[in-house]
């Protein structure tokens, strides 16, 4: 273990050959978050970085050992906060497939619909936040034009807009705002129409083509053994959708293509997110209309008691495979408990793909890898 | 008509009667500073929030409007608040020149000020080598940066500063040889003399193809040297947090913002100059009714027109591009711009020993 005087002595002294040694973070406004990058630097060339975690640990994992199993999904919501809606099903997905519970259609079908409109929502801040990284103000405002109507979704829906906590075991808290699928519908159109100002503010820019082009590339191998996965993974040309692997919910039943790029770069990665966003509005569209009429809850005992065992359920947040590991004693509460983010597999390659490149393709990499640190933390 | 040129003589003729020459040389050096020095402060004012409401608008929003209408009293509520924030000194900076810095980019900035043509005989000083004093000057402020960028003793401030260093050096040559272009063609450099051969048509239009290439050279190079986006590397503030002025506060800081402002202005003021014809009017070849209604409109509103127009497209960069990378941006001046501007100074100069341009 260090202590205080040694961490700011090896944090702040130069490196063997006169490297200089910069802390990137905890408070940096690229790390988007408490992200710590100890990075190595030869003049402008990065030699080696070195990522510290731990300054937002929660301890959720052991916090969940003492919450039963229908209060630890709410805890999920702080993890990856920009995908809360699908941290949630996939905790209630778990506890439904050990319980064996059967979850009514209209609640699968609104759960479907609500994890792309989150999807949708999350890859929207991510275009802001990435071209702020690269220095472009403006994209931010526009993606946030978008994303508020998701927001406002969500507002009516479960009254609240980003930590959702609105799925239950078995289905849904309370059924739809009357007014849902309209909204959803007028979301939908003013997203097609809008979609088309990115492409000409950010997509077609010949300076943020040259900034992300050939930049932090990453090939499939590497991706597969750092395990990447998610968009990150899919720009490497490696398959890796759990909602085509293993469907849950209704995706089986949508007709959807799986985004893959292979040139492993930023921009590659960049067009995989965007891609995405239509083919999720591609599946709320096939969804929206055929919404079942019926009960948006299944029938499920006071008390839910998981049988002995272990379970494990995976699903595909906005930034890739995010799985629950559950260790049952066959109590009320969880013996062990084990979140697999994706945020954190995706960072582990990070080191690989920016050495050797400049402190500006860093911020690409980084930005383009869509880092969210609660989740990588816990 | 509303002529500053009144103003002046006739504020020289009233000193001149009643003091002697000394004195009232004297008095009127006191009146240009205080002048220069107003003139700053608005500037500074006006072009923050400027630039504030043109982000606002780009970025479909409302931006400030809080602090009076339409938030005009934004920038001085901000001023306020920096002039009584601490004023901090790093532990381990080099205490005299971190002081020293913001000071020495603030003089170069006020330096620049005087061959200004603001309207018709309105100059503080008339230098027979305008362009020379304005090129020269320009370039000291790399060492204001530089000085802070040092003697921040930090490692982003450091960075900063080498890479504006290295960026303000090169993108000097380009902007020199625009400039050049220019004094080829009017065969001075004296701003008056610039001025006065725009006459009967700006430089833009008489030029032919390759001054309009020079202006858009101009224009780049100089965004650069001011360290606006998309060559805002000196600070990229989502790589380096703030770059050479990391470790600045209160109004040290507010000098640097200040500084930045008004090179901006400085250097606009220049391209209207040169390129755009200063104060002079739009003319039309022969529409004699059309040319004096154009000369109806003050100088000074003609002057502040095309320097405020060359500074919002200098700001509607700003808000569009992504950043540069450090190599990328070194590449374009060094393969690209240089090589473009060495060769259309040729052009120009064989247009201007033939005659051929109007």
């Amino acid at each position: 273990m260090y202590n205080q005087t040694e961490i700011i002595k090896d944090t702040t002294e130069l490196g063997p050959e006169g490297e200089l040694v910069v802390n990137m973070g905890p408070q940096h406004p690229a790390t988007h978050g408490v992200l710590h990058l100890v990075v190595t630097l030869n003049g402008e060339t990065i030699k080696k970085i070195e990522p510290h975690l731990g300054y937002i640990h929660r301890s959720i994992e052991k916090m969940c050992e003492s919450l039963t199993y229908r209060q630890f999904i709410y805890v999920t919501s702080r993890m990856d906060y920009l995908s809360s809606h699908i941290n949630n099903t996939a905790c209630a997905l778990l506890v439904e497939k050990g319980m064996q519970i059967e979850v009514p259609e209209r609640a699968q079908y609104v759960r479907t619909i609500l994890n792309e409109l989150t999807r949708i929502a999350s890859h929207e801040l991510w275009i802001g936040a990435m071209a702020m990284d690269l220095g472009a103000f403006t994209p931010f405002f526009y993606a946030f034009r978008e994303r508020e109507m998701i927001t406002d979704i969500m507002e009516d829906t479960c009254g609240a807009r980003l930590t959702m906590n609105y799925i239950v075991p078995g289905g849904l808290m309370y059924d739809i705002h009357p007014d849902f699928q309209n909204k959803v519908k007028a979301f939908i159109k003013q997203f097609k129409e809008k979609v088309t100002e990115y492409e000409d503010l950010v997509t077609n820019n010949v300076i943020f083509q040259s900034r992300t082009k050939g930049v932090g590339i990453l090939s499939a191998e590497d991706a597969i053994s750092f395990g990447c996965t998610g968009p990150v993974a899919r720009a490497s040309g490696v398959s890796c959708d759990i909602r085509k692997i293993a469907p849950y919910d209704v995706y089986a039943k949508v007709e959807f293509d799986e985004v893959i790029e292979t040139a492993g770069d930023s921009f590659a990665r960049y067009m995989v997110r965007i891609k995405e966003m239509n083919q999720s509005i591609r599946i709320i569209e096939q969804l929206i209309d055929t919404i079942p009429e019926g009960d948006f809850v299944g029938k499920t005992k006071n008390v839910l008691k998981l049988p002995k065992g272990e379970f494990y359920q995976r699903v595909e947040t906005a930034r890739g495979d995010f799985g629950v590991y559950i260790v049952s004693e066959g109590g009320t509460t969880p013996y062990r408990i084990k979140f697999r983010s994706p945020g954190f597999s995706n960072l582990s390659a990070l080191s690989h793909m920016a050495e050797g490149s400049k402190i500006g393709d860093l911020m690409a990499t980084m930005g383009t890898l869509d880092l969210v640190i609660p989740d990588i933390d816990r | 008509m509303f002529s500053l040129e009144g103003i002046t003589t006739a504020t020289q003729d009233w000193l001149l009667i009643k003091f002697n020459p000394t004195i009232a040389l004297a008095i009127e050096c006191v009146i240009v500073i205080l002048l220069s020095i107003s003139l700053f402060a608005l500037l500074g004012l006006v072009l923050v929030l400027m630039e504030r409401k043109v982000a606002a608008r780009i970025q479909i929003r409302l931006g400030p409007n809080r602090v009076g209408p339409g938030g005009i009293f934004q920038t001085a509520a901000d001023t306020l608040k920096l002039v009584m924030k601490e004023g901090l000194t790093p532990d381990t900076a080099d205490k005299f020149l971190f002081n020293l810095a913001p000071f020495v980019v603030m003089m170069v900035a006020m330096l620049l000020l005087a061959p200004i043509a603001f309207a018709k005989n309105f100059q503080i000083w008339d230098i027979n080598i305008g362009v020379l004093y304005i090129s020269a000057i320009s370039s000291l402020s790399v060492i204001g940066i530089l000085m802070a960028g040092w003697a921040s003793n930090n490692k982003y401030s450091l960075l900063g500063a080498m890479r504006s260093g290295a960026q303000i050096v090169s993108y000097e040559l380009s902007a020199g040889f625009a400039v050049l272009t220019i004094v080829v063609l009017t065969g001075s450099l004296q701003i008056s003399e610039i001025v006065a051969a725009q006459e009967n048509g700006w430089w833009l239009f008489k030029g032919h193809i390759p001054v309009i290439i020079a202006f858009v050279l101009y224009i780049i190079a100089v965004t650069a040297e001011t360290n606006r986006a998309p060559f805002d590397l000196a600070e990229a503030e989502s790589e380096l947090t703030a770059g050479f002025h990391t470790e600045y506060s209160g109004m040290k800081f507010a000098l640097f913002f200040l500084a930045e402002y008004i090179n901006i202005f400085i250097v606009c003021a220049i391209g209207a100059t040169l390129f755009l014809g200063g104060w002079m009017p739009f003319h039309m070849g022969n529409w004699e009714s059309f040319n004096h209604i154009m000369d109806y409109i003050p100088s000074s509103i003609w002057f502040m027109g095309k320097t405020f127009f060359l500074i919002f497209l200098i700001m509607w960069f700003r808000w569009t591009f992504p950043r540069l990378r450090v190599d990328q941006l070194l590449n374009l001046e060094w393969k690209y711009l240089l090589p473009i501007s060495l060769f259309n100074l040729l052009l120009v100069t064989i247009i201007a020993i033939m005659g051929w341009h109007f």
